[in-house]
C-alpha cells in the first residue's frame, strides 16, 4: 500500500514536470479522468462524447478531436490521431490551458502564447498539412454556428481569408494563389487578442481546495 | 469610449482665423457676462412689478384712457427664466468651442480646469456687478437635469465585456474602497478635531457622526470628473473601466452612508442594529436600483419592437424610459445612477437590433451632446458656486481633509489590490495601482450632497462646503493636469486604436466555445459555463420577445459582419468612390487570389443564371414600380411623420450606384487595385457582390435612376455569386431597367416570407451614409 502510494507520487511528479501542473492539480485531474473513463486506464472518443453538457457545444467534434490529435502532445512533428489517450496525454492537452504564471518574463509569455496559438491552429488545420486552406476555413465556420447558412458562412470565410492575405502578403500579382493561412500568418492576425491571458481555465490556477471536480453527469 | 467632442478644428486653416475667432468669442462672452447680471437684477423686482401692473390695469379698465398703441415694447421678465437658461447653455458651448480654437491649450490643461476657471470668472463678474449670484448648483437642478444625461451616456455605451470580466475587482474598489475611505477620513478627522485642547475652536463642536457623514460625502470617486479627465488621456481599456466602473458603482454606498449618517446625526448615536440595517439597506439600494433599471430597460426594448412604422420617435423612447428609471429609483431612495446604468446596458442590444440606423445615430449624438453640455455646465457652475458660497475657512480642517483624502485613497488601493490579485489572472501591477489611486477624482456630486445638508442639523455646513470645494479643486486641477504627463512618463499602456477585424471576431467566438467545452470536460462550472448558459437563454427566449421580426434569429457573427460591411460601404462613399485610398497597407490581393483553383470549368448549373419564377419576377417588378413612383414624388412630399418610411430617403442606393459607375467607367483601373486595406477591411468592391446572405432573408437593393447614369435601375442581388456573375455584370450595359436574376441554389424560401423580409431589410439596411452623400444628392437636378 505504501509502496503503491510512493509509486503514484513519483508518477505524479514526473507528470508534473512534463506538463507543468502541480501535483495537487494532477491528483484532481486524475480523479476527473477516472470518472470520464469509467475507472479504466484510457479514455476513448465515446467517453468524451457522452458528456451531456458538451451536447450543446457547436464545436464539440473539434474539441474532442483535439484531445486525440497527436500534434497537441508536443512531441515534435508527429501527425495523426490516437484512438485512446491515457492520463499523460490528457494532461498534456490540458496544459495548454494553464494561465500565465504571475512572475513570468517576456520570453515565457511569448512561448506560452505560441503554444496556445498552435493548439488553436491545429484545431483548424484538420488535414494536418500546416496550412489552413479556404475550404477548411469554410467548413469550420459552417459547423461552428449552426444558424449561419451556407452562403453566409462561405462569404464570411472568404472575407476573413482575404483579410489574412491582405495583411500578410500584400503584394500579390493577379495570378498568384494564396495557399492558405500558415502558422506565422495566424499568429499575426491574432496578435491583438492577447491569447496568453484569455485562453485559460480558471480552476487550474486557484488552490485546489476551491476546485470542484464535478460529477460525470454534469 | 468615443470622445465627447466631435469637433476638431482643422489645422489647415491659417493661424489668423483661430485668433480672430478667439477675439470674437471673448467679445461675445463679455457681452453675455454683462447680460447675466441684468438678468439677475430684474429677478428681485419681478414680484413687485407684477402687482403694480395689475393695479394699473384695473385702473385703466375703469378710466378707459387711451394710450397710443405700443409699437415696440420691452418686457424682460416675461421670458426671463428660459432666456437665462439658454444664455448659460450658450456660454458653456461657446467656451467649449473656444478652448479648441486655442492651438495648444487642450493638450496641457484639461477642459474641466478651464471650465471651472471660466465659472469663477463669470461668478466674479456677477458679484462685481453687485448682483446676487443665482443659486446655480441647486441640488434639484443638478440631480434631475445635469447628472442624468452624463450617466445615461456612460451607461448606454458601457463596454459590457470588459466591465463584466472585471466586475469583481470593480465591486471591491467601489464598495470596500469607499467604505474604507469614508471611515478612515471621518474617523481621523474627528480625532484631529479633538486634539487641540489649548485653543478651543469651532472644531471641537464637531461630533463623530457629522465627521463620518463628511467622510462619506468626500470619499466617493466622481464619475463626471473621471470621465472628463480620463477621456483625454486615452489609457488602456482595463484601467479606464476599473476607475470608471468604480465611480459608477460607488453611488449605492454613498447613498446608504449619506442617509444613514444624516438620519442619525440629529440623534447623535448609531447602534449596532442600525449598522446591520444599514448593511441590508445597502443591498436593497444597490440591487433594487439595478432591478428598477432592468425593468425599464426591458420595457424600452419591448416598445422598440413595435416602432417600425414610427421611426421618428424611436430615440424618444430610449431617453424617456431611462429618465423614468432614474426618477423611479430616486423615488424609493434607491441608487438612481445604478438604475440608469442598468437600464442603458440592458436595453441596448435589443433596441439596437430593432431601431433604424438613423435613430441609432440620433440617439448617439443626442446623448453625446447632452452629456457634453451637462458636463460643461457642471464645471462652470462649480466655479460660480465657489464665488458665491458662504465660506468658512478653517486651515486645519481643510488641509487635514486634503491630506487624508490622498492618504486614504493610496492605502485603500494598495491594500485592496493585494487582496484582489490573489483572485485575478491578469494581475494589477504597481503602475496600474498608481493610476487607479491617482485617478480617484472628486467632483460635483460631492458638492451637491454637501449643499443638501440642512444648516440646522449641521452648523458647520459651510466649513464642510469649503473643504469639499478645496478637495474638488485640488483633485481636478492638480491631479487632472498632471495625470497626462505622468501617464506618459510611466509609459502606461494606452488604448489600442485598432479596429476589430472579422478574424478576431471569429476566433473570439471560437475561443468562447472552446473554453466552455474544456470546462465541461473538466466538469467545472466556471465562468464560461455560466456565460454560455446565459447566452443560450438569451438567444432562445429573450431575443424572441424583444427583437422584432427576422433579426431575432440573426447570429452574432452575421450581425457583426453586416455592421462591418456597412461601415466600409460608408467609408467608400466618403472617400469619394475609392479614388483616395486611405489604406495603411495597400494591397493588391483580391478574391481571385484566394479562391481555390477549380480543376474544371464550373458545373453547367452554376453557369447559367437560373430563371426567375413567375411570382418572384412579379414581386421585383412591383418593387421597382413603387420605388420609381416614390422617387418622382420625393422632392414634393415631405412629411414629418413618414420621414423614414420611404426607403428611398436614404442614400444607400446612391453609393451602390457610385460603385457601379466606378467599376464601369474607369476601365483603366485594374479591378483588383480598388482595394483598401487596413486590417479588418473587406474585399475590394469587385467582390462586393459576394455578400453574406441569410438563407431565409434574401435582400434586394434597388438603385435609383439618376440623371448622370443612363443605365438607370439595377437590381443588385445580395446572394452569393460565383465569379462568372461578376463577368456577366460587365456585359450588361444597356440603359433602362435591368434585372439580374438572383442565383438561388435553394428553393426553400416561400414568397410570403421573402416579402416581409425584403421590406424589412430594405428599410433597415439603408443607412445614412453621412453628410457628404446627402449633399451630393441635393445637388442633382431631378427629372420632373
Amino acid at each position: 500500500q505504501q509502496q503503491q502510494q510512493q509509486q503514484q507520487r513519483r508518477h505524479y511528479e514526473e507528470l508534473a514536470h512534463k506538463s507543468g501542473f502541480s501535483t495537487e492539480q494532477i491528483k484532481n485531474l486524475h480523479k476527473r479522468f477516472r470518472q470520464l473513463s469509467g475507472n479504466k486506464e484510457t479514455i476513448s472518443r465515446a467517453n468524451l462524447d457522452s458528456i451531456p453538457a458538451l451536447a450543446n457545444n457547436p464545436i464539440k467534434k473539434q474539441i474532442i478531436d483535439a484531445f486525440f490529435d497527436k500534434r497537441n502532445q508536443r512531441q515534435d512533428d508527429e501527425v495523426g490521431s490516437l484512438e485512446e489517450i491515457g492520463l499523460e496525454q490528457f494532461l498534456m492537452v490540458m496544459s495548454h490551458f494553464r494561465p500565465p504564471a504571475h512572475k513570468s518574463g517576456e520570453e515565457e509569455r511569448q512561448a506560452a502564447r505560441r503554444q496556445k496559438l498552435r493548439f488553436l491552429f491545429n484545431m483548424h488545420d484538420t488535414d494536418g498539412d500546416g496550412i489552413i486552406t479556404l475550404v477548411e476555413y469554410r467548413k469550420e465556420l459552417l459547423s461552428k454556428s449552426g444558424a449561419i447558412g451556407h452562403q453566409a458562412a462561405k462569404a464570411i470565410a472568404d472575407a476573413a481569408m482575404l483579410e489574412v492575405a491582405s495583411t500578410n502578403a500584400p503584394h500579390m500579382a493577379p495570378d498568384d494563389f494564396y495557399e492558405g493561412i500558415t502558422f506565422e500568418h495566424f499568429q499575426q492576425i491574432l496578435k491583438g487578442l492577447e491569447m496568453e491571458s484569455r485562453m485559460h481555465i480558471r480552476f487550474l490556477d486557484v488552490d485546489t481546495t476551491t476546485m470542484r471536480c464535478g460529477k460525470a453527469t454534469s | 469610449m468615443s470622445p465627447r467632442r466631435g469637433f476638431r478644428h482643422p489645422g489647415s486653416f491659417g493661424s489668423s482665423l483661430p485668433e480672430r475667432g478667439l477675439l470674437l468669442l471673448v467679445l461675445i462672452v463679455l457681452l453675455q457676462g454683462s447680460l447675466l447680471p441684468f438678468g439677475a437684477a430684474s429677478s428681485p423686482d419681478v414680484g413687485h412689478r407684477d402687482e403694480a401692473d395689475v393695479h394699473a390695469e384695473a385702473e385703466e379698465k375703469h378710466n378707459f384712457t387711451k394710450k397710443p398703441f405700443p409699437v415696440l415694447s420691452f418686457e424682460y421678465k416675461h421670458i426671463q427664466v428660459p432666456f437665462e437658461i439658454s444664455l448659460w447653455v450658450l456660454l458653456a458651448s461657446l467656451m467649449k468651442l473656444g478652448f479648441h480654437l486655442i492651438p495648444r491649450l487642450p493638450g496641457i490643461v484639461p477642459e474641466s480646469c478651464l471650465l471651472i476657471l471660466v465659472g469663477l470668472l463669470v461668478g466674479g463678474l456677477i458679484k462685481l456687478a453687485g448682483q446676487k449670484v443665482p443659486p446655480v448648483l441647486d441640488s434639484n437642478l443638478f440631480f434631475f437635469c445635469l447628472l442624468p444625461p452624463i450617466i445615461l451616456d456612460a451607461g448606454y455605451f458601457l463596454p459590457i465585456r470588459p466591465f463584466m470580466e472585471n466586475l469583481g475587482t470593480i465591486l471591491m474598489f467601489a464598495v470596500v474602497g469607499t467604505l474604507w475611505n469614508a471611515f478612515f477620513i471621518g474617523g481621523l478627522l474627528y480625532a484631529v478635531c479633538q486634539i487641540q485642547p489649548n485653543n478651543p475652536s469651532d472644531l471641537h463642536s464637531l461630533e463623530l457622526l457629522p465627521c463620518l457623514l463628511f467622510g462619506s460625502i468626500i470619499s466617493a470617486v466622481d464619475p463626471v470628473a473621471v470621465l472628463a479627465v480620463f477621456e483625454e488621456i486615452h489609457i488602456n481599456e482595463l484601467l479606464h473601466i476599473l476607475v470608471f466602473g468604480e465611480s459608477l458603482l460607488n453611488d449605492a454606498v454613498t447613498v446608504v452612508l449619506y442617509h444613514l449618517f444624516e438620519e442619525y446625526s440629529g440623534v447623535g448615536s448609531v447602534t449596532v442594529i442600525d449598522g446591520v440595517l444599514g448593511v441590508i439597506s445597502f443591498f436593497v439600494v444597490a440591487l433594487g436600483g439595478v432591478l428598477v433599471g432592468a425593468i425599464y430597460g426591458i420595457l424600452a426594448a419591448f416598445t422598440s419592437r413595435f416602432t417600425s412604422h414610427t421611426r421618428v420617435i424611436e430615440p424618444l423612447f430610449v431617453f424617456v424610459y431611462s429618465y423614468m428609471a432614474y426618477l423611479s429609483a430616486e423615488m424609493f431612495h434607491l441608487s438612481g445612477i445604478m438604475a440608469l446604468i442598468a437600464c442603458g446596458a440592458v436595453m441596448r442590444p435589443y433596441v439596437e437590433a430593432n431601431i433604424s440606423h438613423k435613430s441609432h445615430t440620433t440617439i448617439k449624438y443626442f446623448l453625446k451632446m447632452w452629456s457634453s453640455v451637462s458636463e460643461t455646465l457642471i464645471f462652470i457652475f462649480l466655479g460660480v458656486a465657489t464665488v458665491d458660497g458662504q465660506h468658512n475657512w478653517n486651515w486645519t480642517f481643510v488641509t487635514v481633509t486634503v491630506v487624508l483624502c490622498l492618504v486614504a485613497r493610496v492605502i485603500g488601493v494598495v491594500g485592496l489590490t493585494y487582496v484582489i490579485n490573489k483572485f485575478r489572472i491578469v494581475k494589477l501591477t504597481t503602475k496600474d495601482q498608481f493610476i487607479v489611486a491617482y485617478g480617484g477624482l472628486r467632483g460635483a456630486i460631492a458638492f451637491s450632497l454637501g449643499f443638501l445638508l440642512d444648516k440646522r442639523h449641521f452648523p458647520l455646513r459651510n466649513m464642510f462646503l469649503t473643504a469639499i470645494i478645496i478637495v474638488i479643486f485640488f483633485t481636478v486641477f492638480v491631479q487632472g493636469m498632471t495625470i497626462k504627463p505622468l501617464v506618459d512618463l510611466l509609459a502606461v499602456k494606452k488604448k489600442q486604436e485598432a479596429k476589430r477585424s472579422i478574424n478576431e471576431e471569429i476566433h473570439t467566438q471560437f475561443l468562447d466555445h472552446l473554453l466552455t467545452g474544456i470546462e465541461d470536460i473538466c466538469g467545472h462550472y466556471g465562468h464560461h459555463h455560466w456565460k454560455d448558459k446565459l447566452n443560450r437563454f438569451n438567444k432562445k427566449y429573450v431575443k424572441k420577445c424583444l427583437i422584432a421580426g427576422e433579426r431575432s434569429k440573426e447570429p452574432q457573427l452575421i450581425a457583426f459582419y453586416h455592421k462591418l460591411e456597412m461601415k466600409h460601404a460608408i467609408e467608400l462613399v466618403e472617400s469619394g468612390g475609392g479614388a483616395k485610398l486611405s489604406s495603411a497597407i495597400p494591397s493588391t490581393v483580391s478574391m481571385q487570389n484566394i479562391q481555390p483553383k477549380k480543376p474544371a470549368p464550373a458545373k453547367p448549373e452554376d453557369r447559367v443564371l437560373p430563371k426567375l419564377s413567375k411570382s418572384r419576377e412579379e414581386e421585383i417588378r412591383k418593387i421597382l414600380r413603387s420605388n420609381l413612383q416614390k422617387t418622382r414624388q420625393r422632392l414634393r412630399s415631405y412629411n414629418r411623420h413618414t420621414l423614414l418610411a420611404d426607403p428611398y430617403e436614404d442614400n444607400f442606393g446612391e453609393f451602390l450606384l457610385k460603385k457601379q459607375k466606378m467599376m464601369k467607367w474607369r476601365p483603366h483601373l485594374p479591378m483588383f487595385v480598388c482595394c483598401f486595406n487596413t486590417p479588418g477591411t473587406l474585399a475590394d468592391p469587385q467582390a462586393y457582390s459576394m455578400k453574406p446572405a441569410l438563407d431565409s432573408v434574401p435582400t434586394i437593393q434597388v438603385d435609383l435612376a439618376s440623371p448622370q447614369s443612363p443605365d438607370s435601375v439595377n437590381i443588385l442581388d445580395e446572394f452569393q455569386r460565383s465569379e462568372q456573375a461578376a463577368a456577366a455584370e460587365e456585359g450588361e450595359d444597356d440603359g433602362g431597367l435591368m434585372m439580374k436574376a438572383p442565383t438561388r441554389p435553394h428553393e426553400r424560401c416561400n414568397a410570403g416570407e421573402m416579402d416581409a423580409g425584403t421590406r424589412e431589410k430594405l428599410s433597415r439596411c439603408l443607412s445614412d451614409p453621412g453628410p457628404h452623400a446627402e449633399d451630393e444628392d441635393e445637388d442633382e437636378p431631378f427629372l420632373p
